[in-house]
């Protein structure tokens, strides 16, 4: 496939996949906590009522930076999708998160700003594993670009267990999931724990919403880079993460951002740089 | 034209320091001072079309009486220093000014007869661009200086004596040394143009008169001699080996004696670069006025260090010694970025990201690769201009505000609007995607990762930091709280010239960092190692993209304000006039204020630098141990 092609159909599937996943994520939640739950379709009819009531701001212009939050979103994206350097997508990924960090500040509500700062101590903490998980990858397979890590014939994960763990830890802060919902949880049970977005509503809550779809499919695109030898493994093993994030998410209380911001760090220290330590060895 | 280009560049601004030296009346020093900065910029951007890389030598003959004069100034120096020293109770800074002088002093009357140079000076692309590093910068921040050294002595230091002259003069011989250093091939030159200027540095440093400066303008001295004693042990050592003291003839040999040597002029390079465990005189350097921390930091002095490290890379490539180094650069990129998210204090944060960065570049020399020679030449480049643009905005800042603590920065978007966004874009250009210092930092990531996959771990520990420090502040300046006081007003044409020319450089230079790449460094490369590294055309689409991404942002501001209705934001109370207070639950007013967070209980900048010094250290030992052995 092209990459012209696997841009485009990342383009139009991201957001239906994404949307759908939250969708089943809503349910599955739902039934571990013995309710019945949303129907499936239940963040599409969010997005698109979201999309339809009025803009309220407390500053002007800090549905700009959502705006881009989105666009930047969508691009890194694409240029995973695309097969692009993974250093660069890591990097784009970044400055998306960054454009919504600076909204929520600009915002300059006590709750928006709180969660502005807690979510870049989530950003600080991931940060380490995923930069090692790219490395990861260079060192098992020579190349940073996203195809070619692809068209690799063995599966990554045997040679990257400690990794592999480690970039599930992140996925974990990623998602925004207990334990670590710091900095905007997804139930809203308290003023504080919405956080990030407090101050956001109507279409800029929706292009937040949809960038976090966009956001969720890439990192589970990612996340199969580990099996891409065998694709059916690899969308089986791909789905289970996406399973067990969801359980650890109800099961688990949130940390606090120490504890949060160490045992982040400890994971990247020991198991992700563990692993390439040893991958130097062998090699 | 070429050959009296460079001696003029550097004989030209010491000649117009001395003249300000004389000149007293206010206005003339004014005029001299712009006609010296333009001068320097445009004979800088005239070096830039220097034809040839490498070969090209300013033949000066054997310049007898210039090397008596060079000695001269070299006793004078170190006498002026003992005294100095003697005076302030430092018997180390004694120590050290005398047994250079010693050192140098025997040497020229042991060797000076038979010492043949062939080559005095030297110019290649590597000095072209730090030419025009030191000629632009520096030039823009001698015409800031200008209005800030007057409201820094009749509004905000009248406690201060008043030494303009001195300081003026002082800022174009550090120039002029600086452009010695930079084109120096004889290295008995190259260690006088070094020696001035750590005494430059000093007096800069110490100019305010208080007790804190003086303590600390001693404590760089004293860190600088015992470089610049460094310095004069490794030209005594290479002459010994080779009976040369041409730099060209230590890196175009690869024989494994001139380790020793090359790891001497390693350690005066760390010194003066500000890397564990000697950053504490660059941090304490904050106490001068802020242009003179802006040429510390960007244009002069500390890039004099990273200059001769990474000069040497090709001699320390794939060396025991060049892995020291590369350690010692590595762990200081981890602490500087640490530690700087402890500090509240806006100089602070730029001192530990001047001493972090700097530590990427030293480890780039360390390695020596092709690939980090390429990353350690872009990584220069940058952050000069970012680096300057911040020091200059935070100046202005703190004239305004009295005050340089970042908390007290809040609403500066709307009080200071233009400084803000100025200050907004070098932060960007410090650290993120697409601009320059980024683009650096993920070559120095792969130079890394091929040689000693081991030392990634530092980067990606220390860029997660450096990515905290820089959004929190960014944030700060942006998040608005109380009704706007303007305060803008007063500030002059030349520091808004100073300014806006120094954040159009640092877009333009990412914008063109291709060509910059294409017709600077990979030339230098390439002569060295016959091959070079570049990011691959699709990887300069992409940033080219992103780049026009993020210039769009601007645009959304034309739709400021349409089609929204704009409400307080939630306090959990009940809001009161003007939303910057309210009526909590118990019934009591509440003022709002917005504070980052600091990581107290995570990082202990005291404990930090304890333990970094000491690792610092230890690996200064292992350097020395393994050289020797």
């Amino acid at each position: 496939m092209s990459p012209w092609v696997r841009l485009l159909i990342y383009l139009v599937a991201a957001p239906l996949v994404g949307g759908l996943l939250a969708g089943l994520d809503r349910i599955i939640s739902a039934r571990m906590q013995a309710r019945r739950g949303p129907p499936l379709l239940q963040p599409f009819y969010d997005v698109c009522k979201l999309w339809r009531k009025e803009t309220i701001v407390v500053r002007r212009s800090q549905n700009f930076y959502i705006l881009f939050f989105l666009l930047l979103m969508v691009f890194t994206g694409g240029l995973f999708f695309a097969g692009a350097d993974l250093l660069l997508v890591i990097f784009a990924l970044t400055l998306a998160a960054i454009f919504l960090v600076l909204g929520a500040c600009k915002a300059s509500s006590p709750y928006s700003f709180l969660g502005a700062q807690r979510e870049l101590i989530q950003m600080m903490a991931y940060e380490p594993m995923v930069l090692i998980t790219a490395i990861g990858m260079y060192m098992a397979t020579g190349s940073f670009y996203a195809h070619e890590i692809a068209a690799h014939p063995r599966p990554l994960v045997l040679m990257l267990p400690g990794v592999f763990l480690g970039f599930i830890y992140a996925l974990e802060i990623k998602f925004r999931k207990s334990p670590f919902d710091l900095s905007c949880s997804h139930h809203a049970h308290q003023e504080l724990v919405r956080g990030i977005t407090t101050e956001f509503s109507g279409r800029a809550l929706a292009m937040i919403e949809v960038a976090h779809w966009y956001e969720n499919v890439l990192l589970l695109g990612w996340l199969y880079l580990f099996f891409a030898a065998w694709p059916w493994l690899g969308l089986a093993g791909t789905a289970l993460v996406f399973l067990f994030v969801i359980l650890v998410d109800n099961v688990f209380a949130r940390l606090k951002w120490q504890a949060a911001l160490r045992s982040a760090w400890a994971v990247a220290l020991v198991l992700g740089f563990g692993n390439i330590l040893a991958l130097s060895l062998i090699l | 034209m070429a050959v009296t280009l460079v001696p003029s560049m550097i004989v030209g601004p010491l000649a117009t320091g001395l003249g300000l030296l004389c000149l007293r009346p206010d206005y003339w020093r004014r005029v001299l001072v712009v006609a010296g900065a333009l001068l320097v910029v445009v004979g800088s951007l005239l070096l830039a079309h220097w034809p040839a890389n490498g070969g090209m030598a300013a033949a000066l003959g054997p310049g007898h009486w210039i090397n008596a004069v060079m000695l001269a100034s070299e006793f004078i120096l170190a006498l002026a220093l003992a005294r100095v020293g003697w005076r302030a109770g430092r018997p180390l800074v004694v120590g050290l000014a005398l047994a250079q002088a010693a050192l140098m002093g025997w040497f020229e009357w042991r060797f000076g007869k038979e010492l043949s140079v062939v080559q005095n000076l030297f110019v290649d692309k590597f000095s072209v661009i730090m030419g025009l590093i030191n000629g632009v910068v520096g030039g823009g921040i001698c015409l800031y200086a200008l209005a800030y050294m007057r409201e820094y002595h009749e509004a905000h230091h009248r406690e201060a004596a008043d030494r303009r002259p001195l300081f003026f003069a002082l800022l174009f011989i550090f120039m002029g040394a600086m452009f010695g250093v930079i084109f120096a091939n004889n290295l008995i030159w190259l260690y006088f143009f070094w020696e001035v200027t750590t005494v430059c540095s000093f007096l800069l440093i110490g100019y305010r008169g208080d007790a804190l400066s003086r303590r600390n303008a001693l404590q760089a001295l004293t860190m600088n001699l015992a470089g610049g004693l460094c310095f004069a042990l490794g030209i005594v050592w290479l002459h010994h080996t080779t009976r040369s003291v041409e730099l060209q003839t230590l890196l175009r040999s690869h024989e494994s004696a001139l380790l020793i040597p090359a790891a001497l002029f390693c350690l005066a390079g760390l010194t003066k670069s500000a890397q564990l465990p000697f950053c504490g005189w660059l941090l304490g350097a904050m106490v001068a006025p802020t242009p003179v921390s802006a040429l510390l930091h960007s244009s002069a002095m500390v890039k004099a260090g990273v200059y001769l490290v990474l000069r040497l890379a090709p001699v320390l490539n794939g060396s025991a010694v060049g892995l020291g180094v590369a350690l010692v650069g590595a762990v200081t990129f981890l602490y500087g970025s640490l530690a700087a998210i402890r500090v509240n204090d806006a100089k602070k944060v730029l001192a530990y990201s001047t001493v972090a960065n700097l530590g990427l570049i030293v480890l780039c020399g360390g390695l020596g690769t092709a690939e980090a020679l390429w990353a350690g030449l872009l990584l220069i480049v940058f952050h000069a201009v970012a680096k300057c643009l911040l020091f200059l905005c935070v100046g202005v800042v703190e004239h305004r505000l009295h005050t340089r603590d970042i908390e007290a920065m809040s609403g500066l978007i709307l009080n200071m609007p233009r400084v803000a966004v100025l200050m907004l874009v070098g932060m960007a250009g410090m650290f993120l995607a697409p601009f320059g210092m980024l683009i650096s930092k993920w070559a120095v990531l792969k130079a890394v990762v091929d040689v000693y996959p081991m030392l990634t771990v530092f980067l990606v520990f220390g860029s997660a930091a450096t990515l905290f420090f820089w959004v929190k502040w960014m944030g700060k300046l942006l998040e608005v709280v109380h009704p706007p006081e303007p305060a803008e007003k007063g500030i002059r044409s030349g520091q808004w010239l100073a300014l806006y020319s120094l954040a159009g450089l640092t877009f333009l230079t990412c914008l063109f960092f291709p060509f910059i790449s294409l017709r600077f460094i990979e030339p230098y490369v390439v002569d060295l190692y016959g091959r070079t590294a570049t990011m691959g055309i699709g990887n300069y689409i992409i940033m080219t993209i992103m780049m026009l991404l993020v210039t769009l942002f601007p645009l959304s501001f034309l739709n400021y304000g349409r089609n929204v209705k704009v409400m307080d934001p939630y306090l959990g109370g009940a809001n009161l006039a003007g939303h910057a207070a309210y009526r909590g639950w118990t019934g009591r007013t509440r003022e709002v204020a917005l504070c980052n967070y600091q990581m107290v209980l995570l990082v202990d900048e005291d404990r930090l630098t304890h333990w970094s010094t000491v690792v610092g250290v230890a690996l200064l030992v292992t350097i020395a141990l393994v050289a020797c052995l």
